[in-house]
């Protein structure tokens, strides 16, 4: 209680107030538009928040992440076109609830429920991250090399429409993660002098993310403007806050632990909120009409598992969505550990970030209630603007990390695989979480048969890991039994449809 | 023949439209709605939903003209102006103008200037009535 009051302090210094407020109101613009998100502008961040503190740097990232959750929903909402892959869901009732006038309403109960559901999340780290630490604490080599594993198995295999395509991006990441002379010999170098310290990851996340969708974008400049519907206040009646606190809840509850296991992420929780809400509904004739329901749990999941994504995060050093993994290497460019010592070494830099969550997330409800219009406003900007304010800050922060023009050449070289796994459809979670895990896991590895004397038993030589092989098994075999027996095309087409709209 | 009006879902086109609309009924000629956006940006409040073409074309129809319509993405849409002029041989093109900040014409080019002075016909500047 202690710490987290110490935390508290921390978080409301004026700077640090300043610091999440421009995490905000940026994490609210890039959620709003569609194509750039909270990971992109992470990456492009990365060099210039290592000139600020640690935990001002952690800050402004923490706001950027649940500000990007909260203005996803506004575009899916007005535009039937999802800013962020988590609000796909909410573009199924939210559109429809603005197309017969009551945007207001589905924009107050997305904003409210995210608020809530944010809260709920953040006050369940509180509880969590302490006792989660003591156990991880510990953890054996083998079992994190274990857990690792499953990590790097769950988002490959489980997320996304094609297991091969999320194993080509892992593949791709874990090949590009061991490039470098770090075991004392050169793997993938070439002889090139340059490439003897590694890849660095700000030069991959900032290619993948930022050039690669500036060149996608580039291929389809010229589109016909979508129709926007205009909004006023957003505001709820009586009977909308009795409709919406259940689902807020409900959404809540699955979005927390989706987030918090690996391959969980925010879009599984949003669809099977959507999938509750309709089943329990009262008013079961006005899902697919626009239902206030079918906005308030998905918006609430999506929040829920953003604060579920921190506790593998701080405890593990596990990153489960692409934007966590880039606050990964955030932590990790400050010479920061993270991993179960992570709470024990920074308690400081930890609780601040814990309590600015709820710091972030108060002043997200101020920003977004009364902003709403204005935010759509945003969608107006021409893209060559934006993406070329995009390259240029992408170009200066790739040169920046080691100040060698030979970065910048790498980056083009990863934007292009970045525009070619977009245009193949290849998700790019495999290849970045690939890239931070890889040699991490080479570590574990490493470790454990250091500690063993070779003895390749040990791998399996704690519960814990044995119990992790046992959930890849099964998930091996879930996999196995689904694809013999192949549900006809209705499942397909669902997925078909969700990525025609987050391709749109 | 025909009468060319630049439209704007905002008062200054449906200004352009009702002087257009006058001029292609006096001269019994066509009328040429042209209607585009560069499509660069997600949301282009100077698009016109289709919609919203659709029922001005069809009450212009209703009422005896013969209307034509060019509701397109375009590269740059003075050009576009200016080549639905040439094609279908305009004696008038009609553009509303707005007032324009220091700031407004520092930054952003002026689509009707470009039109006056490119346009191969006279070229009818009107406002919105006040």
């Amino acid at each position: 209680m202690d710490m987290l009051l110490n935390g508290f302090e921390a978080a409301l210094t004026p700077e640090n107030l300043l610091f999440a407020t421009l995490g905000v109101l940026l994490g609210t613009a890039v959620g709003v538009l569609p194509g750039i998100g909270p990971a992109m502008t992470l990456a492009l961040l990365l060099p210039v928040a290592l000139t600020m503190g640690p935990d001002s740097a952690i800050i402004m990232f923490a706001g950027i992440y649940y500000g990007g959750m909260y203005g996803g929903s506004t575009t899916s909402i007005l535009l039937n076109t999802p800013g962020e892959s988590s609000s796909v869901v909410t573009a199924i009732e939210g559109n429809k609830m603005a197309k017969s006038g009551r945007a207001a309403q589905a924009l107050a109960t997305a904003a409210i429920g995210s608020f809530v559901a944010g809260t709920i999340g953040t006050v369940l780290l509180w509880v969590l991250v302490p006792t989660v630490a003591d156990v991880v604490v510990k953890l054996g080599a083998p079992s994190y090399f274990a857990i690792m594993l499953l990590a790097l198995f769950a988002v490959s295999a489980v997320l996304g429409s094609s297991k091969l395509r999320g194993f080509i991006a892992l593949f791709l990441g874990l090949a590009i993660g061991l490039v470098g002379t770090t075991t004392g010999q050169a793997r993938l170098t070439f002889d090139q002098p340059l490439l003897a310290d590694g890849i660095d990851i700000v030069v991959v996340a900032v290619a993948i993310f930022a050039i690669g969708e500036a060149l996608w974008v580039a291929a389809h400049l010229r589109r016909k403007p979508l129709d926007i519907i205009p909004v006023g206040q957003p505001w709820m009646s009586k009977d909308d806050w009795g409709r919406s606190w259940k689902p807020w809840l409900r959404g809540t509850a699955l979005g927390f632990p989706f987030g918090a296991v690996p391959a969980g992420g925010a879009e599984v929780p949003t669809v099977l909120s959507y999938i509750t809400e309709k089943k329990l509904t009262k008013h079961p004739e006005e899902f697919g009409r626009g239902a206030i329901e079918g906005v308030a749990g998905p918006e609430a999941a999506n929040n829920a598992s953003a604060a579920g994504t921190l506790l593998p995060l701080l405890t593990l050093g596990l990153p489960t969505t692409a934007t966590a993994a880039i606050i990964l290497v955030a932590i990790q460019s400050f010479g920061i550990v993270p991993g179960p010592l992570l709470l024990e070494n920074e308690p400081d830099l930890v609780w601040a970030l814990l309590a600015s969550l709820v710091v972030a997330n108060l002043l997200l409800l101020v920003v977004n209630l009364p902003m709403a219009p204005l935010w759509a406003k945003v969608l107006q900007i021409p893209r060559p603007y934006l993406y070329a304010g995009i390259l240029f800050f992408a170009t200066l922060g790739a040169y920046t990390v080691n100040f060698q023009a030979f970065d910048v050449a790498l980056l083009l070289v990863f934007g292009v695989l970045g525009l070619a796994m977009r245009r193949f459809g290849v998700p790019v979670l495999p290849l970045i979480v690939g890239v931070i895990l890889g040699p991490k896991l080479e570590e574990q590895l490493t470790q454990a048969l250091a500690l063993s004397q070779g003895e390749v038993s040990t791998l399996w030589g704690e519960p814990v890991a044995v119990v992790v092989y046992a959930v890849i098994a099964l998930l091996l075999v879930a996999m196995a039994v689904n694809g013999l027996r192949r549900p006809p095309a209705a499942t397909e087409e669902t997925a078909e449809d969700t990525e025609e709209l987050v391709n749109r | 023949m025909s009468v060319v009006a630049a439209y704007t879902p905002d008062k200054y086109g449906r200004a352009a439209l009702t002087h257009a609309t006058a001029a292609a009924r006096d001269s019994g000629t066509r009328l040429v709605i042209v209607n585009a956006t560069r499509g660069d940006s997600y949301v282009d409040t100077h698009f016109a939903a289709d919609e919203e073409v659709e029922a001005v074309r069809s009450t212009l129809t209703g009422e005896g003209l013969d209307v034509a319509v060019r509701h397109d993405v375009v590269p740059d849409i003075a050009d576009a102006v200016l080549a639905a002029a040439e094609e279908e041989q305009a004696t008038l093109i009609v553009v509303g103008v707005r007032h324009r900040s220091p700031v407004g014409k520092l930054l952003l080019g002026s689509i009707t200037q470009r039109v006056i002075l490119d346009a191969p016909c006279p070229v009818l500047a009107v406002k919105p009535e006040r």
